[in-house]
C-alpha cells in the first residue's frame, strides 16, 4: 500500500429532500489499500460508495480520481466497478455472458474475452461453471460470480457494498478470506461497506467508523479496536466498557471515585472524560488484589470465553475470561493502565452525532 | 490474522436445497377446485367440441370438409387474409406506440404505480362500442376533424370506411393491453441490474439493447398475444369503422351464425382457430422460459 | 443540459399525445350528452334533456338493469367459484398447478367470437332456449379466469406460516381460512370481483351470441342502433356510468391512501 492517493472526495454533501445524509465529508483512499466504509444503516456508507462508483452526483463537493475531477463522470466511463449487494447478475444470460459483458463492450477480441472468462472462473473456483444460468447458482456462488463479473474488466478500484450480507456466517466467514486472497492476487484497491464490525477487522488496512453522515474515526483494526476516539466508536465496534470517569492527572484517571493508575496524557487536570475498558482486558483476582472489589452476578458460556458481570461500585462491568468465577463470588477486578483508554466527552451535538445511554 | 490456504478456500458443493414451503390447507384442498373444473368441462371444452362436431359435418350429420374448405372461396380468403393483415400492423403500431410510453411510465417519479395504471385503463371503462362509435364520428366526413379542416380551408381527411380507419380502431381499443404487460415487467426490472450495466461500461443504448429489451419480452409477448387475437378475429370494429365495404374474416363469420349456417360458420371457426393456434406457437417460441406476465 | 431538458420536454409531450388519444373519443362522447342537437358533429347548445329522457326510456332501462344484474351476479358466482379454485390451485404440486394455470388461461387467449359461438352452439345442442339465463351462465364463464388471475399472486405473497401458525393455535382449517387467509387475500377477491364486473359490463361479442331475441345488454343494444343513428340518450347513460366508475375509484384510492398512512405511522 504506497501513500498515492489514488481518490479523494472533497467536501462531499448529500441530501435527500430534508434528509441531509454527508455534510462535507472529507476523505482520501490510497492505492491497493483495502478500506472498509463501517456504520450502522443510515451512516451514509452506502450513498459515499455509491457517489464514487458514479451512481449518484453529490450536491456540492468533487471525486478526484488519479489527479482528475470524476464528479460529473457516468458510471460506464469511470475506471472502477461495483460488486452490488444484491449480486444484479443479469438472469437472462449465462454466467459466461455476465463475465464477459464489460469485456465485449470494450471490444475485446475473442481469444481474450475467453482466457479472461477462464481465468476469472478459476479465481473464484468456480470452474465449469461457464454455461450455467444465475438462477441455478447459491447464494455464495452468484456473489463469487459477480466479483468475476466485475474484476475482469481490471479496475484500479474495487467498491463492495455490503457484498456478504445475504450469507449464512460459515460461507460469510469464508468469503472474508476469499476477498482478502483476490485483493492480494490482484493488487488492487477494495472499498468495501459494511456495517458488521467484525467483517470490517477482519479484512481491512484501514477503517473509516461513519455515524450520521459524519467520519467518526479513521484508523487501522488495532488502532479502532484498541483506541477508539470516542463513545460511538467504542460502542461500535467490539463490546466494552464505557465509563464516565474523571481524568485527575496525566497518567491517573478515577473512576467511580478509585483511582486508576492510565497511560494516556494530555487530557487536562480535573476533567470529565469518557474511559473505555474491553472486557477481556479486565482479569478477575481475588478481592485483595483488585483495584476495586465487586460480586459476579451473571456467567454465561459463550465457547470461546466466558462472558461474566460483575457489580462493582454500583455499576455493572462486562467481563471476558476463559477462566469462570461463579455467580455470587467476591472477585477483584484488575485492569493494565495500558488496557486504559481514555476519550474526551463530547463538546457539541456535532463531535458526538448519538448519544449513548451509558 | 491467518489467511487461508488458497486450496482449502474450496466451499463444499452443497446440492441447492428449496426451502420446504408450507402449503395452506390440507389434502383435500385441491377439491375446492372442482366446482371450477366442472363448469371449464362444461362451458369451454364441451363448447369447443360442439363446434369441432358442427364444423365438420353437414346438415344431414354425414362427416365433410367443405365447411373448411369454404375458407378457400375467394370472398373468404380475402377476409382473412386483410383480417390478418390489419391485425399485424395494428399489432405493430401499438408496440412501436407502447414501448416507449412504458418506459416513460417506468422512468417517472410518481409515487403511485397504480396510479398510472388507472389513467390507462379508464378509458376501457367507457363502453367499448361507443369509444369505437365516437372515432366513427372524430372520422366521418361530415365528422370533428374534417369540420375542423374545413374550417382552416384544408383537404378533408377521408379514411372512414377504409381499412385505416379499422387499424385506427384496433389500436385505439388496444394500446393499453400492450402498454400495461410491457410497463409491468420494466418496473419489476431491479435497479440495481441498470447500474451494473453501466458499472461495466454500457452507455444507454447498450444498456436498453443488451439488458432492458431480454428482459422484457415477456412482457412484450404478453402485449402482442392480447393485441392480436382480439384485432384478428374482431367484427365489430369493422361494422362501425368500415361500413359495409370492409369484410373482415369475424364479419364473414358472424354473418354466417346471422342467417343460421351453424355448419359453414363452424368450419369457418375452426379455420380461424388453427390461425390463432398456429400464431400461439410461433409467438410462444419466443417466451423460453414459459413465464409469461399478466395484466397486473 | 440542454439535451436532458430537450428530451424530458419531448417525453411529456409524447405522453400528453398519447393521453389526448386515449382519452379524446371519452370527452367527445360526454360533450355529446349534452348537447341540444341531435347531429353528432354540431353543436346546438347545452342541454340535460338527454339525461331526463334517458330515464323515460323504458327499452334503454330495461337493457340497463339486465346489463347491471348479469354483471352483479355472473361475478359475484365467478368470485366463488374462482377464489375457491384459486386456494385449490395454489395448494397443489407443481405439475398439476401448471397444468391448471395453463387451462386457465386458456379462456383468455381464445378470441371471444369463438367463445360466444362455442356457447351458443352447446346452448343449441342441448335445446337450451337462449335468454337471460344462457348470457349469464356464458358471463360465468369468461369471468372465472379473471378471478383466479387476480386472487393466485395475493396468495403466493401471503406469508404461509400463518395458515400454519392458526392451526398451531387451535384452529380447524376451515375457520383458519376465513379467519386468517380470507382477510389477507380479500384485495385480490375484490379485485377479481370488480374486474369481471366490468368484462360483464363492457361484453358485447359474447352477450350478442348468446342472448337470443328477448333480451338486450347495453352493448347490443348500443350494437342495434349503430345504423339509425344512436340515440344521445346513451350518451347521457355512458357518462353516467363513467363518472359513477370514476367516483367509486377515487373513493377506493383514497381510502387506500389512508390505509397506507395509518401503516407508516
Amino acid at each position: 500500500m504506497t501513500d498515492n492517493k489514488l481518490i479523494n472526495l472533497v467536501n462531499i454533501t448529500k441530501s435527500y429532500g430534508d434528509n441531509v445524509v454527508l455534510d462535507e465529508l472529507n476523505l482520501y483512499i490510497r492505492e491497493n489499500e483495502f478500506l472498509t466504509l463501517l456504520g450502522p444503516s443510515g451512516c451514509g456508507k452506502t450513498t459515499t460508495l455509491r457517489i464514487i462508483g458514479g451512481f449518484e452526483t453529490p450536491d456540492k463537493g468533487q471525486v478526484i480520481f488519479e489527479g482528475k475531477d470524476i464528479t460529473n463522470l457516468p458510471p460506464n466511463e469511470r475506471q472502477l466497478n461495483t460488486v452490488f449487494q444484491k449480486y444484479a447478475l443479469f438472469n437472462h444470460m449465462t454466467i459466461a455472458e455476465n463475465i464477459a459483458f464489460g469485456l465485449k463492450i470494450k471490444k475485446k477480441s475473442k481469444a481474450y474475452i475467453d482466457d479472461k472468462i477462464k481465468y476469472a472462473l478459476k479465481l473464484v473456483n468456480l470452474d465449469g461453471f461457464e454455461n450455467r444460468m444465475p438462477n441455478s447458482l447459491s447464494g455464495g456462488q452468484q456473489q463469487r460470480i459477480a466479483i468475476a463479473r466485475a474484476i475482469v474488466n481490471e479496475p484500479k478500484v474495487l467498491l463492495l457494498d455490503e457484498p456478504l450480507g445475504a450469507l449464512d456466517l460459515k460461507l460469510r466467514q469464508d468469503m472474508q478470506y476469499e476477498l482478502i486472497r483476490l485483493k492480494n492476487e490482484l493488487g488492487i484497491t477494495f472499498i468495501y461497506v459494511t456495517h458488521d464490525q467484525e467483517e470490517a477487522l477482519t479484512m481491512s488496512d484501514t477503517i473509516v467508523v461513519m455515524n450520521q453522515g459524519y467520519i467518526q474515526q479513521i484508523g487501522s483494526p488495532e488502532d479502532i479496536y484498541n483506541e477508539p476516539k470516542n463513545a460511538f466508536v467504542a460502542d461500535f465496534i467490539g463490546e466494552s466498557n464505557i465509563l464516565p470517569a474523571i481524568m485527575v492527572d496525566d497518567k491517573l484517571v478515577n473512576i467511580f471515585g478509585t483511582n486508576f493508575p492510565c497511560v494516556d496524557t494530555g487530557f487536562g487536570k480535573n476533567k470529565p472524560v469518557d474511559v473505555v475498558i474491553r472486557p477481556e482486558d479486565i482479569d478477575l483476582v481475588k478481592p485483595e488484589e483488585g483495584i476495586i472489589k465487586g460480586v459476579v452476578t451473571s456467567l454465561l458460556f459463550k465457547g470461546v470465553h466466558y462472558e461474566m458481570e460483575v457489580h462493582a461500585c454500583g455499576h455493572d462491568w462486562l467481563v471476558h475470561s476463559t477462566d469462570l468465577s461463579p455467580v455470587g463470588s467476591e472477585v477483584g477486578i484488575w485492569v493494565d493502565p495500558f488496557d486504559i483508554q481514555i476519550m474526551n466527552k463530547p463538546e457539541s451535538e456535532d463531535e458526538e452525532a448519538v448519544e449513548i445511554e451509558l | 490474522m491467518k489467511i487461508r490456504n488458497i486450496l482449502n478456500t474450496r466451499t463444499p458443493k452443497i446440492p441447492l436445497q428449496k426451502s420446504v414451503r408450507p402449503v395452506i390447507g390440507n389434502r383435500h384442498t385441491k377439491w375446492l377446485s372442482f366446482p371450477y373444473i366442472l363448469w371449464m368441462a362444461g362451458f369451454i371444452i364441451i363448447p369447443l367440441i360442439v363446434i369441432i362436431y358442427y364444423g365438420l359435418t353437414n346438415q344431414d350429420k354425414s362427416l365433410t370438409f367443405d365447411n373448411i374448405a369454404l375458407v378457400l372461396d375467394p370472398i373468404n380468403l380475402r377476409a382473412l387474409r386483410l383480417a390478418l393483415e390489419l391485425s399485424l400492423i395494428s399489432t405493430i403500431i401499438c408496440l412501436i406506440l407502447a414501448y416507449p410510453l412504458a418506459m416513460i411510465l417506468n422512468k417517472s417519479k410518481m409515487k403511485s404505480n397504480s396510479f398510472i395504471v388507472m389513467i390507462i385503463i379508464l378509458p376501457m371503462w367507457m363502453n367499448f362500442l361507443l369509444r369505437t362509435i365516437a372515432w366513427q364520428n372524430i372520422l366521418e366526413r361530415t365528422g370533428i376533424i374534417n369540420t375542423v379542416l374545413k374550417f382552416f380551408n384544408l383537404p378533408s381527411l377521408n379514411i372512414i370506411n377504409t381499412p385505416s380507419a379499422i387499424v385506427l380502431g384496433m389500436v385505439y381499443n388496444f394500446l393499453p393491453f400492450m402498454v400495461l404487460p410491457i410497463y409491468n415487467v420494466l418496473i419489476k426490472i431491479d435497479k440495481d441490474i441498470i447500474n451494473a450495466a453501466r458499472d461495466l461500461g454500457a452507455n444507454g443504448i447498450q444498456t436498453f439493447l443488451k439488458i432492458i429489451l431480454p428482459l422484457s419480452l415477456p412482457g412484450v409477448i404478453s402485449g402482442i398475444t392480447m393485441v392480436f387475437v382480439p384485432s384478428l378475429t374482431t367484427f365489430v370494429i369493422s361494422t362501425i369503422l368500415g361500413g359495409s365495404k370492409i369484410v373482415l374474416i369475424g364479419n364473414v363469420i358472424e354473418q354466417q351464425f346471422r342467417i343460421g349456417n351453424w355448419h359453414t360458420g363452424s368450419g369457418l371457426s375452426l379455420v380461424l382457430m388453427i390461425f390463432i393456434l398456429f400464431s400461439m406457437a410461433i409467438i410462444s417460441k419466443y417466451d423460453k422460459d414459459r413465464e409469461g406476465s399478466g395484466l397486473w | 443540459m440542454v439535451k436532458n431538458f430537450l428530451g424530458r420536454f419531448f417525453e411529456k409531450f409524447y405522453v400528453g399525445l398519447i393521453l389526448l388519444f386515449l382519452y379524446a373519443p371519452i370527452i367527445i362522447l360526454i360533450i355529446l350528452s349534452f348537447n341540444s342537437s341531435k347531429s353528432r358533429a354540431k353543436w346546438g347548445g347545452f342541454t340535460l334533456r338527454w339525461y331526463k329522457e334517458l330515464f323515460k326510456n323504458e327499452s334503454i332501462m330495461n337493457a340497463l338493469y339486465t346489463t347491471l344484474i348479469i354483471a352483479f351476479l355472473s361475478a359475484l358466482i365467478a368470485t366463488i367459484i374462482g377464489t375457491a379454485a384459486a386456494i385449490a390451485i395454489n395448494s397443489m404440486k407443481k405439475t398439476p398447478r401448471t397444468i391448471m394455470v395453463a387451462i386457465t388461461n386458456i379462456p383468455m387467449l381464445n378470441a371471444d367470437i369463438v367463445t360466444g359461438i362455442s356457447l351458443m352452439l352447446l346452448f343449441i345442442a342441448l335445446r337450451f332456449t337462449l335468454g337471460f339465463t344462457s348470457v349469464l351462465l356464458a358471463h360465468i364463464t369468461f369471468n372465472i379466469p379473471y378471478v383466479i388471475l387476480s386472487v393466485m399472486p395475493k396468495l403466493k405473497q401471503l406469508n404461509p406460516h400463518t395458515f400454519e401458525a392458526a392451526l398451531d393455535l387451535g384452529a380447524s382449517p376451515v375457520y383458519a381460512f376465513f379467519k386468517v387467509i380470507l382477510p389477507d387475500i380479500f384485495p385480490g377477491v375484490l379485485t377479481g370481483f370488480f374486474l369481471a364486473f366490468t368484462m360483464s359490463l363492457d361484453d358485447f361479442v359474447i352477450t350478442h351470441f348468446t342472448k337470443g331475441p328477448e333480451i338486450h345488454t347495453l352493448s347490443t343494444k348500443i350494437y342495434t342502433e349503430v345504423r339509425k343513428g344512436i340515440k344521445p340518450e346513451i350518451y347521457a347513460l355512458s357518462t353516467l356510468m363513467f363518472i359513477t366508475l370514476l367516483i367509486l375509484l377515487i373513493i377506493v384510492n383514497r381510502k387506500n391512501a389512508e390505509k397506507k398512512q395509518i401503516v407508516k405511522i
